[in-house]
């Protein structure tokens, strides 16, 4: 049907999920099939004497026992890094490799040293509980600033200093000299802290070997089979990718954990080969706190400078970017290509520099985390805005204002704005969201009533934040350039069946998103034809052609377009057949309504009876192939910039520390948009994020490299009653460079809703001499801190 | 050592012999194939295997399977009648409750829960029924919504 874009039409995914019948990985059972538990190192660093699998082979139940060594007996290699990032001085970045079970030594809790496979969960769980592992420990290193310092611990023998490499982007003269020659800086110096996705669901994964054909089946919690095909046929195991089947069904969230190509993957498949069996692993929770990658974890000195009337001059950075134990799938692009390049915000900054050191430390790998870098960015220039209008007694929303990039659409007339560091935005009209959001929450009435509060001995604070981000991704060129080792467009192949209906198989990957939804309005959008009559499949790499999967708020802008690209090759096919059986010209027919009509006449003939001729031709255009089928590929020409304002009203109890969010207003501007409902959704889920991190997460490593708080009882994120009710509204911008002028929406709250809470609790508390307060906001930090101000 | 156990799933009658440290979240999944109930941690924290147990609304990984001897069980395969969603699981689709879906079956058995004790709640109160619970893409804005439309149309 016409007319389905822009409609908040309930999902078509929610009955299974509804009603218990979604299927996850954990669900599935195998004929035959074994279970996996992993032993994983319990000390941070230590070399491995000797692993004795003795008692363990006898357990009951048991079927095998690996470790390390019989995978490199095996010719298996570690899980490989996709994105190089060389040091400054042009030296290929460190990169060791990460064996899917250790070797020689472990570099951090939670580093798997052996799997034991039984006949139930229960025996080998049991068993492993059995598994001697003689370890020589080692000092431990948690902190990325510590590790660089001669006389720490090394991971690496051959990496000095714990450096992957060193990376800078942007005019350092130009910034230094910007900052030296400034009326006011403003700096800060923090900790943007380690966070864990912790999706709900945990990874998961089914080996299943097929010695007959010798062929393997993966079932896998990915957000991107496809590339864990590539990566794990091509870099580790040396299998061909035609005999691997990768599957990820319904996966429980994945927030960018999983993204990366995790040993257990390689575990289950090549032991699956090993056993003749299926293999079955499962993480425990406990298990997935020190599997899982991590996310964040900068250690950032920042300065602004501004002018005489508060304009930006200049901004320069300088970061440790802590990496783990071991490089991760994407992890060297999240704190270089994916933060540095968004330092110019939404700002007309003159002069930008940053200064990023890459740091392996006795900690899991870090990669991805929802917004995967650019939260990292956003927070420190929000932080650096607001606090400058603190200090220069200006009104933070005023303040910006003044360096705010003026509007652009990208077209010839007006054309992308070229940054400091490496980007061109798309289009952009920063200014109109800002005012948007300030209406949302009546910005003047609440600084009223902050006033009035304060008279009252109340403490209420406001706090702003404006974002960009960079998604769509990406132009393959562009970060081929940078250091992808892959491609990053997006395919999608639509396979009209003869009697009209459709089977739109493509590569982007929902966990949540609604892409059956969404990807189902596209298609009835465009060929006018029921959603009733559409099926999107994905997640399987045997159906699906090719795909680069789901992250950086890429499905739409860059998996909808692929998707339309085919349903145009499928309108154009159609349109021969169509102008044989109207005995018409093609270029005289249009297609509305699901049907071709002879323009100016009454000639039509509908889209399912062109489909079944294209089935069935027998009164068919000479030459014409039969079958309406098409694939395509697209490789977007820029990155895509949403971008949007945030603002988060919070009551500070000075007497308890405790912070209570009593507002949150989001103005965002993802271009179109399909699905409203839904983007709202991603809106929501993303703020909480957000909140998350400014309030309530960071994983804690003690020194000798113990997480401490490695469970859902110790790691606390948002629960229904620590919110408000959300407050969005939109405008729209469209992207000029791709036919949906989608931009996505994926990620934007928490890039956003983390600086905007943190200002708001420190402009509540800045009549009070509160001047910094790391993340996250605990009752603990807040009332310190105000006690310290006090100068208690 | 297998226990004998018979209880009542969703209304069919069970009687199995399970080992005693058996959960009552593996019994259901492992035993019974029910995979809509959801393991999502390992300290009570998520909420994902919640299910009712003799009219309470039970962290199924926090019982074992030889508690539920003689008892009574609902899971969310038990909700829909005749393939139409009862009112939860419709207000849940009709607010945009759930995203990825995983913790969405164990809302769902709070969500019944929060309204058998007390049909028409406050924003609030189902809020603070929720805290059990955890959910990572939804920001349980949508969910209240949900447990309000199910509230009004029950």
């Amino acid at each position: 049907m016409a007319n389905l874009i822009g409609q908040s039409i309930k999902r078509v995914e929610d009955k299974r999920f509804l009603t218990g019948k979604g299927k996850y990985v954990d669900d599935m059972v195998l004929p035959n099939m074994t279970w996996a538990v992993m032993v994983r190192a319990d000390v941070a660093h230590a070399n491995i004497n000797s692993i004795n699998t003795e008692e363990v082979s006898q357990a009951p139940g048991v079927v095998a026992v690996f470790t390390g060594a019989d995978m490199q007996a095996d010719g298996i290699n570690g899980v490989p890094c996709g994105w190089q990032v060389d040091f400054k001085n042009g030296d290929t970045m460190k990169e060791p490799s990460h064996p899917s079970l250790a070797v020689d030594k472990v570099r951090y809790v939670g580093d798997a040293v052996a799997v034991v496979i039984a006949e139930t969960r229960e025996q080998a769980a049991d068993a492993a509980e059995l598994l001697a592992v003689d370890y020589e420990e080692l000092p431990a290193v948690v902190d990325a600033t510590k590790a660089t310092q001669d006389g720490a611990p090394q991971l690496f023998d051959d990496i000095p200093n714990n450096v992957s490499f060193d990376w800078e982007l942007g005019d350092k003269a130009a910034a230094d000299a910007g900052i030296e020659n400034a009326a006011h800086v403003t700096t800060i110096q923090f900790r943007n802290q380690r966070l864990i996705c912790n999706a709900i669901e945990p990874r998961a994964a089914i080996g299943d070997y097929d010695d007959s054909r010798e062929h393997y089946t993966l079932y896998t919690t990915s957000q991107n089979p496809h590339v864990i095909r590539l990566l794990m046929c091509a870099f580790v195991m040396g299998i061909p990718e035609h005999k691997v089947r990768i599957v990820s069904p319904d996966v429980g969230g994945g927030f960018g954990s999983k993204i990366p190509h995790y040993a257990e993957e390689v575990i289950v498949t090549w032991a699956s080969r090993r056993i003749g069996r299926p293999v079955k692993w499962t993480a425990q929770r406990s298990e997935s706190f020190v599997s899982d990658t991590h996310g964040r974890d900068h250690t950032t000195k920042a300065e602004m400078g501004f002018d005489k009337d508060g304009k930006i001059m200049a901004l320069r950075v300088k970061t440790h970017a802590n990496m783990g134990a071991y490089l991760s799938t994407f992890g060297p692009c999240v704190p270089t290509y994916l933060h540095g390049t968004l330092l110019q915000g939404l700002y007309t900054t003159p002069a930008i520099h940053v200064d990023m050191t890459a740091v392996f430390t006795n900690t899991v790998p870090v990669d991805a985390l929802r917004g995967a870098g650019r939260p990292e960015a956003t927070y420190l220039l929000e932080r650096l805005l607001d606090k400058a209008a603190l200090e220069l007694g200006e009104d933070p929303a005023e303040l910006r204002r003044k360096s705010l990039i003026p509007p652009f659409d990208g077209s010839e007339a007006e054309p992308g704005y070229e940054t400091q560091v490496a980007l061109v935005y798309d289009s952009g009209n920063y200014e109109a969201a800002l005012d948007k959001a300030l209406a949302l929450v009546d910005y003047p009435a609440l600084r009223k009533q902050q006033q009035e509060a304060r008279q009252q001995g109340r403490h209420i604070g406001i706090g702003l934040s404006t974002f960009i981000e960079a998604c769509g991704i990406a132009p393959s060129a562009v970060v081929g350039s940078l250091g992808a080792r892959a491609g990053l467009f997006e395919s999608a192949s639509v396979r009209v069946q003869p009697t009209g209906k459709v089977s739109v198989f493509v590569g982007s990957h929902s966990h949540g998103q609604g892409h059956d939804t969404t990807f189902a309005q596209l298609v009835g959008d465009q060929l006018g034809i029921p959603m009733d009559d559409i099926e999107i499949i994905h997640g399987d790499t045997d159906k699906v052609p090719f795909g680069m999967g789901t992250y950086g708020s890429r499905s739409l802008a860059v998996g909808g377009v692929a998707i339309t690209k085919s349903v145009d090759k499928i309108k154009e096919k159609g349109a021969l057949i169509a102008a044989h059986l109207l005995e018409a010209s093609a270029e005289d027919l249009e297609y509305a309504e699901g049907k071709w009509t002879v323009q100016g006449t009454d000639k039509s003939i509908g889209f399912a009876d062109v489909a079944l001729t294209a089935y069935v031709p027998h009164n068919y255009p000479e030459g014409l192939e039969p079958g309406l089928e098409f694939s395509s590929f697209y490789d977007p020409v820029n990155f895509t910039f949403p971008f949007g304002a945030h603002i988060a009203v919070v009551e500070v109890d000075t007497e308890t520390g405790v912070v209570k969010l009593v507002r949150y207003g989001a103005c965002d501007d993802f271009g179109n948009v399909v699905n409203p409902m839904i983007v709202e959704g991603q809106v929501h889920g993303g703020v909480t994020h957000g909140i998350g991190q400014a309030l309530l997460e960071g994983a804690i490593y003690d020194d000798d490299g113990q997480l401490v708080n490695g469970s859902f009882m110790d790691y606390a994120m948002p629960r229904a009653d620590d919110l408000p009710r959300f407050e969005t509204d939109r405008t729209v911008t469209p992207c000029p460079h791709n036919p949906l002028g989608a931009k996505g929406a994926g990620e934007a709250g928490t890039i956003a809703a983390t600086p905007a809470v943190v200002n708001a609790v420190i402009d509540a508390l800045w009549p009070l001499g509160v001047r910094h307060l790391e993340m996250p906001l605990t009752p603990q930090r807040v009332w310190q801190a105000i006690q310290s101000a006090n100068g208690n | 050592m297998a226990i004998p156990i018979s209880l009542t799933v969703n209304g069919t009658k069970h009687e199995h012999e399970v080992e005693p440290r058996l959960l009552l979240v593996h019994f259901l999944r492992d035993v019974l194939r029910l995979t809509g109930t959801h393991v999502g941690c390992d300290t009570s924290s998520c909420g994902s295997c919640t299910v009712v147990v003799n009219g309470n609304a039970v962290k199924s990984c926090t019982m074992l399977a030889v508690q539920a001897d003689g008892a009574e069980i609902t899971t969310v395969e038990g909700l829909a009648t005749d393939g139409e969603l009862d009112p939860i699981q419709a207000g849940f689709k009709e607010k945009h409750g759930l995203q990825c879906g995983f913790c969405t079956p164990g809302m769902i058995m709070t969500a019944w829960q929060i309204l058998e004790r007390n049909p028409n709640p406050t924003d609030d109160e189902i809020r603070h029924g929720l805290e059990g619970n955890y959910c990572r893409c939804t920001g349980y804005d949508n969910i209240v919504k949900s447990i309000r439309h199910a509230a009004d149309n029950r």
